[in-house]
């Protein structure tokens, strides 16, 4: 503890993880302007991508919260809202995005299917995206009500005011093993196994 | 009506080619041999008559029954006629589940084909790109249709992520995809020549 008092670099001495007055009121600043200004990438792939729409549109209105402007490139965008039904042939494609985009980046999962498979739990269907991408807010519902996106996004947004830079770990990707399996291939098993109605639907003929 | 006179014109043409023939709902159908088949579907787009020109969709059909044979379905309309009429060649699961393509007949069989190829293994001789169209191309779990499929696919969850995200979606484009006119100049050159050699460009 003592060292780092005498250590002459300052920013070492802040990317140490000691939070002091002068970094809180740093995050404060750069957390007040990552929330309020979201350049979504609306990865809209299935029905949910028209309650995202209505969201949009000017009753249910994203503006208000900064988030107007989607940006349909994952360079120019920090906030990858996964909208929709992820087969396992778009898996690839979403694995490359979310790799393409920028820190800071985050990941909600919007939707049902989203968040575990949804109603589709068969062979083509990738149970919950968190197997492959970090996710950061997930919003349940089939679709979700437009009400449902909005608390989940101003969830997100007292996450990202909680976030501070001499947290290190806060911006590494995290990739289990070399496939890019996201999760830990026993906890995506556990995960995925049939409850309920399903389990008439794992026989065959 | 005009179906029920096509019934009857392809049985006299064909005798015993024409297995079966039915009114389901409604609906004609008739059964065929499947080594006649594309001799009887070239016939019913052909004949003056029949001018079945436009095909539907090319499905097939894997009955829980395991005595049934797989069959293979065309939907058929003729345009002028108004008539539908609907074909299906059985295919005994324990032979080859192989059938004459129809890609010279109507261009849009290729991914109704490709489908059918897809979801339950039926190989469609003569196709010219029979490949995967709804799973990846190297899928290798077995044909998601089929009965003896379970819902949830053979392998667990985690092979089957690893597995999708193993699939390169980039390396598998067709030269017929790549035919398109506009395209062909921001092609990189080796494959602007693979496209000249193989003869399929049309006016580029």
């Amino acid at each position: 503890m003592s060292n780092r008092f005498r250590d002459s670099r300052p920013l070492e001495y802040m990317r140490s993880g000691d939070e002091t007055f002068l970094t809180t009121k740093v995050d404060a600043v750069f957390n007040w302007g990552r929330k309020y200004s979201m350049f979504l990438y609306p990865f809209v792939t299935a029905c949910c991508g028209m309650e995202f729409m209505s969201v949009a549109g000017p009753r249910y209105d994203l503006d208000r919260f900064g988030c107007a402007l989607p940006r349909f490139s994952p360079r120019q965008a920090d906030l990858l809202m996964v909208v929709g039904t992820i087969s396992h042939r778009q898996a690839p494609v979403l694995k490359k995005v979310y790799d393409q985009m920028a820190e800071p980046k985050w990941v909600i999962a919007f939707g049902a299917c989203t968040c575990s498979g949804g109603p589709y739990n068969n062979y083509a269907t990738v149970q919950g995206i968190d197997t492959i991408i970090p996710v950061d807010v997930y919003i349940p519902g089939c679709p979700p009500r437009p009400e449902g996106l909005i608390y989940g996004i101003m969830m997100l947004q007292k996450k990202i005011q909680g976030e501070t830079f001499t947290d290190p770990t806060l911006r590494q990707e995290h990739l289990v093993n070399s496939d890019g399996l996201f999760l830990e291939p026993q906890r995506i098993d556990e995960l995925s196994e049939p409850f309920g109605n399903s389990v008439h639907q794992t026989r065959s003929a | 009506m005009s179906a029920a006179t096509s019934v009857a014109a392809l049985r006299a043409a064909f005798g015993q080619a024409v297995v079966r023939d039915d009114r389901i709902c409604g609906d004609a159908v008739v059964w065929v041999a499947a080594d006649r088949c594309h001799e009887i579907l070239a016939w019913l787009r052909d004949t003056p008559g029949q001018d079945y020109n436009y095909l539907v969709d090319i499905t097939a059909v894997d009955y829980r029954d395991p005595e049934l044979p797989l069959e293979v379905v065309y939907q058929l309309r003729a345009l002028s006629r108004a008539a539908d009429l609907r074909l299906k060649v059985p295919l005994a699961r324990e032979g080859p589940l192989v059938v004459d393509s129809v890609v010279n007949l109507w261009r849009g069989a290729d991914w109704l084909e490709r489908e059918v190829f897809d979801m339950f293994g039926v190989t469609f001789r003569g196709h010219p790109d029979l490949r995967r169209i709804l799973m990846w191309e190297t899928y290798n779990e077995g044909h998601p249709l089929r009965k003896d499929f379970p819902l949830r696919g053979h392998y667990t969850r985690a092979e089957q992520t690893r597995q999708a995200l193993g699939a390169n979606p980039e390396a598998h484009y067709s030269m017929e995809e790549l035919s398109i006119a506009q395209a062909y100049k921001e092609l990189p050159r080796d494959m602007q020549e693979r496209l000249e050699a193989s003869g399929r460009l049309e006016g580029a």
